[in-house]
């Protein structure tokens, strides 16, 4: 511990079930976490949060971070040689419904040039009743060619890979389906960031 | 290719003390018992995914909306409160111009959501959300109201202690927090299990807010300080 304790950051506690009173009211809430006018391929994540017994997690949120198509953040901190899409903001706040899901409407991002090359993906922090902090997973395409190289995936067990792609829904191009499994059989794997 | 030459300088952000965040399970506390991972996280280092961050919300913020009183026609029923205080880093400095997002059940610990099931009444002119953003020194101010006690399911005659839900942004998507503010010398500390789950109670006092007299407003509210520290950047970049 810092001998300074008033310099340790802030402890978390869970978000609670009543978060949607302000985090996910209106225009709280964003849904679609790129405009019309952003450059590059459309898609739409459906997501589902479930806990170890695979019931939906009815009032989880999650929180979307993203580059735009090109691979660059809206962020002072990211130097990448990119032309940053006007307007691209990158932020989606999402909370799911009854049966545990919600869907987030964006582009597929560009993959991110930070020592080597980043597959595309997003970030996503899950908060939830029940949950003391929030969680910290990644998104990919299944099928993306980039994944192979992806830094992030070759530090996970072959065998749990797969808990982070998301997987192309055959009847309706351009729509990906993500489970966030908090807990149990083929858990997804989160972060210690 | 000199490999040296491709390599980058990043900001890591410091990682949070043993003991100073709770942990995903805790048996107390049920809910987490079948919504807490049981593999390990994987630890890995930083990247421009999490050291950047939204700016988000400076467009949402009107100008009264850090008034929790003054949302509906008349004044809630309760006890006027001023909370204010400070957002800075794990290295001392402010963080200016974020978003905080707070929300909070009214005077009689009733919130004003559709799973609530509280038999308290309702204020109809309290809603209990608010928002500002924190000036050039990281400087905050809410108006609002003091929550009540709540009850819950979590075991027999369980009471969360009065507080106030605090969302904050910071610079980084891992700077991200967050967490409840309590008020100080409330009875039910010992017996929350959200509370106690912090094990280390030097950092878990740290969520209780200070009363403040010099805040205090005669006639009118009572003053109270807390202070938000978010994870910051190491103090030199590495390389990695």
């Amino acid at each position: 511990m810092k001998p300074d304790i008033d310099l340790v950051p802030t402890p978390s506690q869970t978000v609670g079930p009543f978060f949607a009173i302000e985090l996910t009211a209106d225009e709280h809430c964003v849904k679609c976490v790129a405009g019309p006018q952003a450059k590059g391929e459309r898609v739409s994540i459906t997501f589902r949060v479930l806990d170890a017994d695979r019931a939906p997690v009815d009032d989880a949120m999650l929180e979307i971070w993203q580059a735009d198509a090109n691979g660059k953040y809206n962020h002072s901190d990211d130097l990448q040689p990119k032309q940053l899409d006007p307007g691209w903001i990158g932020f989606g706040r999402v909370a799911t419904g009854e049966d545990g899901s919600c869907v987030l409407e964006t582009v597929r991002p560009g993959g991110v040039n930070h020592v080597t090359l980043h597959a595309p993906h997003l970030t996503v922090a899950v908060y939830a009743r029940g949950m003391l902090k929030q969680l910290y997973t990644r998104v990919y395409f299944s099928g993306d060619a980039a994944n192979d190289e992806d830094p992030i995936l070759q530090l996970i067990p072959l065998d749990r890979r797969d808990t982070l792609m998301a997987q192309p829904d055959p009847a309706r191009p351009g729509h990906w389906r993500f489970d966030v499994k908090l807990q149990g059989d083929r858990e997804t794997v989160f972060f210690d960031v | 290719m000199d490999s040296v030459s491709t390599r980058v300088s990043i900001k890591a952000y410091e990682r949070p003390p043993k003991g100073s965040q709770p942990p995903s399970f805790y048996e107390p506390y049920r809910a987490t018992i079948k919504r807490a991972p049981l593999n390990p996280l994987i630890v890995r280092p930083h990247t421009l995914s999490e050291i950047t961050g939204p700016i988000f919300g400076h467009e949402k913020v009107g100008e009264k909306d850090n008034d929790l009183t003054c949302q509906h026609a008349g004044e809630p029923i309760g006890e006027r409160i001023i909370v204010s205080g400070r957002v800075l880093d794990s290295n001392g400095r402010s963080v200016p111009n974020t978003l905080i997002e707070i929300w909070q059940a009214n005077s009689a610990g009733r919130y004003r959501h559709i799973k609530e099931q509280h038999p308290a009444p309702l204020d109809p002119n309290f809603t209990g959300a608010g928002r500002t953003l924190a000036d050039e020194h990281g400087r905050y101010r809410f108006i609002t109201i003091k929550p009540g006690a709540y009850p819950w399911f979590n075991h027999y005659n369980a009471w969360r202690p009065a507080h106030i839900h605090f969302s904050v942004f910071g610079t980084a998507f891992i700077s991200r927090l967050v967490t409840q503010m309590y008020f100080p010398g409330d009875p039910l500390f010992d017996y929350d299990p959200i509370f106690q789950s912090i094990p280390d109670e030097r950092a878990r006092q740290r969520l209780i807010s200070k009363f403040d007299l010099e805040t205090t407003q005669p006639q009118w509210a009572k003053g109270f300080k807390f202070d938000i520290v978010l994870r910051g950047p190491e103090a030199t970049p590495f390389e990695t």
